[in-house]
């Protein structure tokens, strides 16, 4: 053997266990969970659709169905979650101070949030905005078409100056009419006083059902903020960032590529598309990249369903509060739900 | 008779209530401000409200839907405790209940010895069987809630408040000046801080600061910091007996020969305790009524819980029955409470 040839060799063997290295990289946060068996998950103490605990005592909603989603694709079981229920003064400790292994739990990216804390958002579950409520009868498609309307909202609230200063700036005459309190502000519209109410689409659509008749009213689907929510974990543990951005990821392209939790076994025996094949890991080994087996995401989708299914379960027409997809809809449908190709 | 004394009443209420024109006068108006307030009250909790039905649905507008409170009872009673375990709650309970009956009911001479028998039997008791092990099914603290968890935590907090706050109490009085200062300390420490905060602290920072792989309960560590505030503010309320008593009473029982603790045993604690008794009743009415702050730590109590399934979709928008029930609980409790002191007080012993 020449020192050539040796050489080459130990650069193979150096490269080849760097390679390895590099697809599993440590994870302590995997390796806990999986010693533990469960996954430990953050959520809202009680936010309809999002978070909530039903009539059988379990957690449920688009925020749960998340975490469930991630455990079956850790675990293979959706049920190996325990729910730590979160006020809004607590949430950002529980997780850095490791009690969670991922926060789902309705809080908005932010680039400060996102800096200071020493938190990463893993994308978007849901994109809430300030918008508003109409009557049907009104025939208001979007927030333009409230001029010369006037919009009931409770004094001093920051929904107040985003609409004031969104009207002012597009020169619409809106009357901005104010009460002391929102269930003020609400009773007012609902009795007729106002053309508008306005909230958060997420907070509009749990008032909805609280209205007399609230078959006579729809939620505007465009709103004038922009507050993306998702699933947040600690700085640190690149690999379990991965896992949670890519669980994520997985149920919005699942809907994306028309897998459902009914039609997840024939898709993953009999689909000719290679993206499908890989997402439920009929090919590539995507999985084993993440130190996760290859049925990650067939789980996933299986036992919790797409984005979609999970959607119109917690918060869309499944659901008591109807509310329609909007900006949550793909973007190929109109929406700005996306995925980056799993390739 | 009895129609004379019937009259004799009648005129005496007449001579309270409408003796002068002014009194007159306020009468009508607190009447009238009491029919305000109770009259549609009434309508929305009694005349229209719904009581039989499933869901929503079946609600009446305009008054009260208890058809939400009965299919969350098991809830507000139990929080997410698994249902096919809750006999074991229900067990603990009729255990706590019969062994305070126990010692209330015994004859004098027993009733200490069997005060501190149950003391030594009944927290562990209750522990293993909200918890498990030992052959049951273990049910993790963040499953308890409701009603059990309100009832739990104010138990047990006191369990912790009560002796170490009258050791403090004990201790502020020492003649010896590190004992004292130490109890100055602690008094002054747990009395000053704020209870969310020291919630807070116990359930977030604890954590942060501990040791890798030592991890105790969120529960106790909840509980154990609610035991030593209230602790703080018992040992107050017992010093102010201490300070009633008149220095003769420890004094003889000393010129008798009685030692320290014979003599606070036998002769101070026992009309201390008796004189501050409102007090400390006081403090555990304000300690259950403060166990809703362990909402703000993932502790789903009975506001909490109430909190958890007001967010269901299918019954969103019961707000009012949800803390109308919830209150009336903590009333009837902290009621039932203050009843039951002055019952204490007015018997002649402890």
């Amino acid at each position: 053997m020449t020192i050539r040839t040796s050489v080459a060799a130990a650069l193979l063997v150096a490269g080849a266990s760097l390679a390895q290295a590099q697809q599993l990289a440590p994870s302590p946060t995997l390796d806990a969970v999986k010693a533990r068996g469960n996954l430990e998950c953050g959520v809202h103490l009680g936010l309809p659709g999002f978070s909530f605990a039903n009539d059988k005592g379990e957690w449920s909603g688009l925020d749960v169905d998340y975490c469930k989603a991630l455990a079956a694709a850790v675990l293979g079981d959706a049920n190996k979650v325990k729910y730590t229920p979160t006020s809004v003064q607590q949430r950002w400790p529980i997780l850095q101070s490791g009690q969670v292994d991922v926060l789902s739990r309705n809080s908005t990216i932010t680039f400060s949030r996102n800096a200071t804390l020493g938190l990463n958002f893993q994308g978007i579950n849901f994109y809430e905005g300030q918008t508003f409520i109409v009557r049907k009868s009104a025939n208001v498609k979007d927030a333009e078409g409230l001029d010369g309307a006037s919009v009931c909202v409770a004094a001093g609230s920051t929904e107040e100056k985003n609409a004031a200063d969104w009207f002012r700036e597009r020169n619409l005459k809106v009357t901005i009419t104010n009460f002391q309190k929102n269930d003020d502000a609400i009773a007012a519209y609902d009795a007729g006083r106002c053309d508008a109410y306005t909230a958060g689409v997420g907070a509009l659509a749990g008032q909805r059902i609280k209205l007399k008749n609230p078959d006579e009213h729809m939620i505007l689907t465009k709103p004038i903020s922009n507050d993306p929510q998702g699933p947040v974990t600690r700085w640190g543990d690149e690999r379990w960032q991965l896992i949670v951005r890519w669980v994520l990821n997985g149920t919005i392209a699942a809907e994306m590529l028309g897998v459902t939790s009914k039609n997840v076994d024939e898709m993953k025996a009999n689909s000719k598309n290679s993206e499908v094949r890989r997402l439920l890991g009929a090919e590539g080994g995507f999985g084993e990249m993440m130190g996760l087996s290859n049925d990650w995401m067939y789980n996933a989708i299986k036992q919790v369903g797409n984005y979609g299914e999970s959607y119109e379960r917690n918060v869309g027409m499944g659901s008591p509060l109807k509310l329609e997809r909007g900006q949550n809809q793909l973007w190929t449908k109109g929406g700005v739900l996306f995925t980056p190709p799993f390739q | 008779m009895s129609g004379r004394a019937s009259f004799s009443s009648l005129s005496l209420w007449r001579e309270r209530l409408f003796g002068t024109p002014f009194t007159g006068f306020v009468t009508v108006v607190l009447l009238l401000a009491i029919g305000w307030v109770a009259v549609p009250l009434i309508r929305w909790a009694l005349i229209d409200a719904t009581w039989r039905g499933t869901t929503r649905a079946d609600c009446a507008a305009g008054g009260a839907c208890w058809v939400f409170i009965r299919a969350r009872f098991g809830q507000f009673m139990y929080g997410l405790y698994p249902v096919d375990q809750r006999w074991r709650v229900d067990i603990a309970g009729i255990a706590f209940v019969l062994g305070i009956a126990a010692v209330v009911l015994a004859p004098q001479r027993l009733r200490l010895k069997l005060g501190l028998a149950m003391l030594v039997v009944l927290p562990p008791l209750g522990i293993w069987l909200l918890s498990g092990g030992f052959g049951l099914r273990y049910v993790e603290t963040r499953e308890w809630g409701g009603l059990m968890l309100t009832l739990f935590i104010s138990i047990y907090a006191s369990l912790i408040a009560i002796p170490l706050g009258i050791l403090f109490a004990l201790g502020r009085q020492s003649e010896l000046r590190v004992i004292r200062l130490i109890s100055v300390i602690f008094i002054e420490f747990w009395r000053g801080v704020p209870i969310i905060a020291v919630i807070f602290l116990a359930s977030l920072l604890l954590p942060l600061i501990m040791p890798g792989g030592i991890d105790i309960d969120r529960l106790a560590r909840a509980v154990i910091g609610l035991g030593f505030v209230i602790a703080a503010y018992m040992a107050e309320a017992v010093r102010g007996g201490l300070q009633a008593l008149p220095k003769g009473q420890r004094e003889a029982a000393t010129a008798l020969g009685l030692t320290y603790w014979k003599a606070t045993g036998l002769i101070v604690l026992p009309q201390a305790l008796r004189i501050s008794l409102p007090a400390m009743t006081n403090e555990f009415i304000a300690l259950i009524k403060n166990t809703t702050l362990v909402l703000v730590v993932s502790i789903l109590d009975l506001l909490g819980i109430a909190q958890a399934s007001l967010a269901d979709p299918n019954w969103v928008g019961m707000n009012m029955e949800a803390y109308a029930f919830s209150g009336a609980i903590y009333w009837l409790i902290c009621f039932a409470l203050s009843r039951w002191s002055r019952s204490l007080e007015s018997r002649r012993r402890l």
